[in-house]
């Protein structure tokens, strides 16, 4: 082909407007790119994702920031208060934080032990400091801590009715639930891909079906549902065996609803003019799919997955705090808030609630994250 | 309709100096740089530009109908007569205040592209043009829905009756821009203001809405500013045109004016830009390169970048001011400058 | 014809409605095409012209078998050769699509906004395997610069391109692969009056150059007016009259070209409009009147209209229209303008 002969006047306008180096970093960037540009002017969502990380990094090396494994027992300190490190006394101040003592003493009258705060006795918190074996990761057999103190015990989050520490078994919890979590979604994603992608790609009758099909899930009620199914973990089940029964049972409660918004995300992506431009230029089945409806469509999982995460959560929590999910040994949030269940414990121990601050920390942040990807998802939303 | 009447003191609307800005995440967009125009009494102003030319954004500005990010320059002056002969100016109301609201619709009536998002979906027709009707005038339910009736025949809406009871998705597209019209001229205003309303219409629609809004103008006696990018249309709608381009008004003149005799380079080269049926065939003279991004005007003359009879060193550095061609023919152009009369 | 490039015979496009019941099975059809017939002759552009809901972008798209038509035959002359597209597996169609290709009305939903310009003009090669490494390049460097596209900005993603620019985009990917049919679909309705015009004005270079083939399909009369060698009216689903572009606009046979004629708003202020007044709306395209379609709104309505289907008939040569009175009738065409000078 040659170039075709054009007057002068027609040639491309001579008055190109120069341009910034950031209008064309602009110009040539990828759709992550402007995601992550987008995403970043989202204070509200980044505060989520830093929250999130920091969970997830504490639930991932819980061992080695908590000062006790979750099940060691300290005998003498059985529903001990929160501890609140300090950094001065009358003696004055210095920067390494300790706790101070504690003396306990039965009332005479309440009969109750009432504990006594004792600021001249310094019990310093030391850092990196050995303590109880551990396996990081459950590989690397280690024996540091992040703190500990050397005198008696700390217990940041206080102890429960058996005198564990909370705080350490909070970690551990966090790291249970979320990982719960993840699989969960995984495993509904999965589903739902195959099932919402199928109907929304292939449509007609087949996506007749798996429609009605859908909605006969969705219909049935949840509660009894992940009652049925989780009682029907059989009692001798090891608590890895049931550990992975609950997140196959909240992924087939979570499909759905995964799997409509697929299809009908897909649904719109396929009638799409470029998708069709795509089909006209002679592109098959799988180039179309791989090429030009997946890109499109990953960021929205992302959003979708993430806003699909707190339902997990909360499933997860409701389901072991009545009993029918996660039992002890394993811990995981609702584990730790089966002991705040009496009346006694809201009583006597409220810090046994500080488990579910964890729960609602979770739960908002990945409720504020997803807010902040969906903004950012679709960067190509022309606002003329 | 083509000749301009000769009162020019009887300005329903003057426009000074609007100057319209709008905040986003790119920073300020100026969409309106100080215009000024005038609506006579019982006329038709046409407003035609392209897109980002700030068309819609200046008259929309006159009933304060723009969105929360925009700026109305404090400098900026709209005064319009009202029924009672007061002059107000529009710019001091509070936004959504009464008196404010009362001229919205009962005076100053608004008619846009897409009649489908006009109208509330779950009221009928009638009912909605009644409620419009009991809002501005002083008239018992009965009379509304007469009115209501009256005004749907009008616009040429056959059994209204029958399209009163109805729903705005019974209608078509056609129905739905007369029905629309028909709300706007139920609270009889002085000032109509027409934007693209013809747009998405097919062609044979298009003329009988415009053929329409001719035969209302007659009978009501109201002023129109009609607002359009299709240089057929305007030439059969208008008494008087403003070119827009950039946030600026280029030139100004009577329609005979601008299509006859268009001065500024843009509307010369507009109108041969556009196919037309008296030269088929014929090569079409297009303009060179993009509509520069409001983000990126271009100083001096908005339209230099473009323009083929640029001056170096003069049309970058500033605007042209206004040269008067005649009494009606006005153009911001330097090529024009020393023919001032 | 020898130098026939497309024949539609018969073509149908019905579109099923489902019924809301449980099983209830499909009960409607809309009517879309209702048995369409032209020939389209190599290097020429065919302008389709029509209301809303008249069926023209239909027929566009399942010529192209972007939409499956229901029946008729889309008889394809290539190499000698024809073929009947209507007949074509999925596998033979996209072995086929080198030769023909659609440019959109909207540059921007056309354009995948998470590719480069580069790969977006390369997807017919890519997707055929046309070509091969190198060569996709220089064929991609090669239709961008002959759709004037600054050749730096090949990398660049679309969401850096004007409405103008964004069309050039997808001009370059319609001829990347030498197709010989090109349908435009509404291809310059949504672009300024500044930017439309370049792009006819492209289109017409090109077709120059390479002799494309054209189907155009727009609701602008002028528009079609400008760009066509022929023009076709399209009513409800079906052709009401097709002829030389002139011919059509100046002496139309038919009432309903009539009354479109008479709507075209002249960039003139001495030419008042004086519209033909058609009653009522377009009818539903799943029931369609009887007879002949336009006779509910055609003001020369006679009797025998309500009943007998009008035939496709050539009154003059090349000049066809269905239209029991085509002979008779006495239509007024556009205005011939008294050419105003625009400097």
């Amino acid at each position: 082909m040659t170039t075709t002969n054009l007057s002068p006047q027609e040639e491309q306008s001579p008055v190109t407007q120069t341009e910034s180096k950031e209008a064309q970093r602009y110009y040539s960037a990828t759709q992550f790119q402007l995601i992550w540009w987008r995403f970043r002017k989202h204070r509200l969502g980044q505060a989520g994702a830093l929250i999130l990380l920091t969970m997830a990094l504490a639930g991932l090396f819980a061992e080695f920031f908590g000062p006790y494994s979750g099940i060691t027992r300290t005998s003498e300190a059985v529903l001990v208060a929160p501890q609140a490190p300090r950094f001065c006394n009358d003696d004055g101040c210095a920067l390494r934080p300790f706790l101070p003592g504690v003396t306990a003493e039965r009332n005479m009258e309440t009969l109750r032990m009432e504990t006594k705060i004792d600021l001249s006795v310094r019990r310093d918190i030391y850092f990196f400091i050995k303590g109880e074996e551990y396996k990081l990761l459950g590989i690397f057999k280690m024996n540091t801590h992040l703190f500990g103190i050397e005198e008696g015990s700390i217990h940041l989050f206080g102890t429960d009715s058996l005198g564990r520490d909370i705080f350490s078994r909070a970690l551990l919890a966090t790291r249970t639930s979320l990982s719960i979590g993840i699989f969960g979604v995984i495993i509904a994603f999965v589903l739902a891909l195959v099932i919402g992608g199928t109907a929304g790609y292939f449509g007609g009758g087949l996506d007749y079906g798996i429609q009605r099909l859908t909605e006969v899930v969705r219909v049935i009620p949840v509660i009894p549902l992940y009652m049925g199914l989780a009682a029907a973990f059989p009692k001798e089940w090891s608590s890895t065996q049931v550990y992975f029964a609950m997140t196959l049972v909240l992924a087939l409660v979570g499909w759905p609803t995964l799997a409509r918004r697929i299809r009908g995300k897909l649904l719109s992506l396929r009638g799409e003019d470029y998708v069709i431009a795509a089909r006209l230029s002679g592109a098959g089945p799988s180039r179309i799919i791989a090429r030009h409806l997946l890109p499109a469509f990953m960021s929205y999982i992302i959003v979708d997955l993430v806003i699909s995460f707190p339902f997990m959560l909360l499933s997860e929590t409701a389901l072991s705090f009545v009993g029918l999910g996660l039992r002890p040994p394993t811990v995981s949030w609702g584990v730790l808030l089966q002991d705040a269940q009496t009346v006694r414990a809201i009583e006597q121990a409220p810090w046994l609630f500080i488990p579910a601050l964890f729960v609602i920390i979770a739960v908002l942040s990945f409720t504020v994250l997803g807010d902040g990807l969906r903004d950012a998802a679709d960067p190509y939303q022309v606002s003329n | 309709m083509a000749n301009p009447k000769q009162n020019t003191d009887d300005n329903l609307l003057e426009v000074k100096n609007l100057k319209i800005s709008f905040k986003t995440d790119e920073g300020i967009i100026t969409a309106v740089d100080g215009i000024d125009f005038s609506v006579k009494r019982g006329q038709t102003l046409g407003i035609v530009g392209e897109s980002g030319s700030g068309k819609s954004v200046s008259t929309w500005s006159i009933m304060r109908l723009l969105p929360k990010n925009s700026i109305i320059d404090k400098n900026s002056s709209i005064k319009f007569q009202r029924k009672s002969g007061k002059v107000v100016e529009m710019t001091k109301f509070k936004k959504n205040g009464r008196e404010l609201r009362k001229i919205r619709g009962g005076e100053v009536a608004l008619i846009f592209q897409e009649p489908m998002s006009s109208f509330s979906p779950v009221y009928t027709i009638g009912n909605q043009i009644m409620e419009a009707v009991l809002h501005h005038r002083d008239v018992t339910k009965k009379e509304a829905e007469e009115i209501a009736v009256d005004m749907l025949d009008r616009v040429g809406i056959s059994n209204p009756r029958q399209r009163f009871k109805q729903y705005p998705y019974e209608l078509s597209g056609g129905m739905r821009q007369r029905a629309m019209i028909a709300v706007a001229l139920s609270m009889n205003p002085s000032l109509l203001i027409a934007d693209e309303p013809t747009t998405s219409l097919d062609v044979t629609i298009q003329a009988q809405i415009l053929e329409l809004m001719n035969e209302l103008q007659e009978d009501l006696g109201m002023s129109i500013i009609f607002i359009t990018h299709n240089l057929g249309v305007i030439a059969q709608v208008a008494d008087e045109i403003n070119v827009m381009y950039l946030g600026k008004i280029v030139e100004r003149g009577t329609t005979k004016d601008i299509i006859h005799e268009p001065k500024h380079p843009y509307t010369q080269a507009l109108l041969k830009a556009i196919p037309r049926l008296d030269r088929i065939g014929e090569r079409l003279t297009a303009i060179r390169g993009d509509i520069p991004s409001p983000l990126s005007r271009p100083t001096g003359c908005p339209f230099y970048t473009r323009c083929g009879k640029v001056i170096p060193g003069v049309c970058d550095v500033k605007m042209p001011e206004s040269t008067h061609l005649s009494d009606t023919h006005t153009v911001y152009c330097f090529l024009h400058e020393e023919k001032d009369v | 014809m020898s130098d026939t490039l497309l024949e539609i015979k018969d073509l149908k496009v019905h579109f099923p409605i489902r019924s809301k019941k449980l099983f209830g099975g499909v009960t409607q059809y809309v009517k879309a095409v209702d048995g369409v017939s032209f020939r389209i002759e190599k290097g020429e552009t065919l302008g389709l012209v029509g209301e809303s809901g008249s069926g023209k972008t239909t027929v566009g798209r399942s010529i192209l078998r972007a939409i499956e038509p229901t029946e008729g035959k889309i008889v394809f002359n290539v190499d000698g050769e024809a073929f009947d597209l209507s007949k074509l597996t999925d596998k033979e169609l996209r072995g086929f699509r080198k030769h023909m290709q659609l440019i959109f009305q909207d540059p921007y939903s056309s354009l995948n906004p998470r590719m480069t310009v580069r790969d977006i003009i390369a997807e017919p090669l890519v997707a055929q395997k046309l070509a091969k490494g190198g060569e996709v390049d220089e064929r991609v460097r090669e239709a961008a610069a002959l759709c004037k596209l600054n050749l730096e900005f090949l990398r660049r993603f679309p969401h850096a391109f004007s409405g103008g620019q964004r069309q050039r985009i997808g001009i370059a990917r319609a001829l990347i692969s030498r197709p010989q049919f090109i349908v435009c679909d509404e291809s310059v309705s949504a672009l300024d009056v500044s930017i439309q015009a370049e792009i006819l004005n492209l289109l017409m270079d090109l077709q120059k150059e390479f002799g494309f083939t054209f189907l155009f399909i727009a609701h602008d009369l002028s528009v079609v007016a400008h760009i066509s060698k022929r023009v076709a009216v399209m009513y409800l689903g079906q052709l009401v009259e097709l002829a030389p572009t002139k011919d059509l606009f100046y002496t139309p046979k038919h009432p309903y070209t009539e009354a479109l004629m008479s709507a075209i708003p002249e960039v003139n202020p001495d030419q008042e409009m004086n519209p033909v007044h058609l009653a009522g709306e377009i009818p539903s395209p799943i029931n369609p009147p009887s007879g002949c379609r336009f006779h509910t709104r055609c003001p020369y309505t006679k009797d025998m209209c309500k009943t007998d289907i009008p035939k496709w008939k050539e009154i003059e040569d090349n000049h066809f229209v269905s239209c029991h009175f085509a002979n008779t009738l006495t239509l007024k065409g556009a205005e011939i303008p008294t050419s105003v000078d625009a400097n």
